[in-house]
């Protein structure tokens, strides 16, 4: 049997949810005898591939690449998994949603900073306007709230996708 | 003398009094029904709309906090409708305001997380709106961050009804609805607060916290709140 290709990616999160699937600890070897990992952060793929069954997204849709890549990665993969807060609700990132880019980026690039003032144009991509939650960029099939999620929550949830299941966090639901 | 009036809860008989609402005989007889801006010792509103219950007879739903009991009124609190509304209800709540459960005081121990957690709310389908909302700070004890506000009033009916110093009440309508003190002038600079922080501890979310703990840090006494009236009650 062919073994099912999970991908990861972070957009604009801290990397916390990643943390939290890496502390499934001894988990990870009963995940990958049936799954490979074929994107990600701890990957060296370098552009989300054709065929992904399970996509575990870390982060709000923030810039212009967050939406590119996860337009990409919707268009390439069977189950979509919003994986942590920021990816469910928006969470810390969407806390800037309420400042005008532009004031926003003058008050910490220019105001705040100590050297080279100026708001950074190359090699980084543009701000939306307001970062969303990543069922407002794309659809969704699973939510997995949490700052980050438990190692078991996710444990669970990959098991479940893996096992053909409907995941449901139940007790495991947490935001926060 | 008490007149005693026999009503269903879930098709189990109930003894209750006359007078009683609802919610209270339910939750004397360990009937769970979900509320947010009731609280044991204060008036009732009817704000949140968690508590609807369906009642045979009746062909829309009534909120159990502020409904009396009627002798044979038949009661159902859960039902497939009741729940997709009570979520649909908590769902509103969290896209009205800036609700980012990661960094507040009250994560852990508050009554809207642990409502949406309980009735399996995963993500929020209607739009946030973001709005910009302030954080009163000028209170030398206590803050205000209207961020996590979900105008339950448990603040204003306490600082009211308990302390009897009214300084909240709510300004504006609709979703353009704040909490304020004293007419609008800072927490801080109100000459009627007493500082007894009873509102603080009657607050269902991190809204209302004391100054200086960090994020989870912030557990309150409500309890302590709904005695102080039921030990009036017994005076």
């Amino acid at each position: 049997m062919d073994k099912v290709r999970i991908g990861t990616c972070w957009l604009d999160g801290c990397s916390g949810c990643h943390m939290s699937l890496l502390d499934i600890d001894e988990g990870i070897v009963a995940v990958l005898r049936k799954a490979d990992i074929v994107f990600g952060p701890l990957v060296d793929a370098q552009e989300w591939p054709e065929g992904v069954d399970v996509a575990l997204v870390e982060g709000a849709v923030s810039s212009q690449d967050d939406l590119k890549l996860a337009q990409t990665l919707r268009s390439r993969s069977k189950i979509v998994v919003a994986l942590g807060d920021c990816a469910v609700t928006g969470n810390v990132p969407s806390m800037r949603n309420g400042i005008p880019r532009r004031v926003l980026l003058e008050r910490i690039y220019v105001e705040g900073a100590t050297t080279c003032p100026g708001v950074p144009t190359d090699g980084v991509p543009a701000l939306l306007k307001q970062a969303e939650p990543l069922h407002s960029a794309i659809k969704v099939d699973v939510h997995v709230p949490g700052c980050p999620p438990k190692p078991n929550a996710i444990l669970m949830v990959l098991t479940d996708l893996l096992e053909g299941r409907e995941p449901d966090l139940g007790s495991k639901l947490r935001f926060g | 003398m008490t007149e005693k009036v026999k009503v269903r809860i879930d098709g189990e008989v109930i003894a209750a009094t006359a007078g009683q609402t609802i919610l209270e005989v339910a939750r004397t007889n360990n009937k769970y029904i979900p509320a947010l801006c009731y609280m044991e010792g204060l008036s009732t509103v009817g704000a949140c709309r968690l508590c609807m219950v369906e009642v045979s007879g009746v062909s829309r739903l009534l909120p159990a906090c502020t409904t009396p009991i009627q002798e044979g009124l038949a009661v159902a609190t859960t039902s497939p409708q009741l729940e997709s509304y009570r979520k649909m209800a908590l769902e509103l709540l969290f896209a009205e305001r800036n609700h980012v459960c990661a960094v507040c005081v009250s994560s852990g121990h508050c009554e809207l997380q642990t409502l949406a957690q309980e009735h399996g709310v995963t993500s929020v389908r209607y739009p946030y709106s973001y709005p910009r909302l302030s954080v009163d700070t000028t209170h030398p004890r206590f803050v205000l961050d209207h961020n996590r506000c979900i105008l339950c009033s448990r603040c204003v009916r306490t600082c009211a009804e308990v302390e009897g110093a009214h300084v909240w009440d709510v300004a504006g309508r609709g979703v353009g609805s704040r909490l304020v003190s004293e007419l609008q002038r800072p927490w801080g600079e109100s000459t009627s607060c007493t500082s007894c922080g009873k509102c603080v501890q009657a607050c269902p979310t991190g809204a209302m916290a004391e100054k200086g703990w960090a994020v989870e840090e912030m557990t309150k006494r409500r309890a302590a709140v709904s005695r102080l009236t039921s030990m009036r009650e017994g005076e």
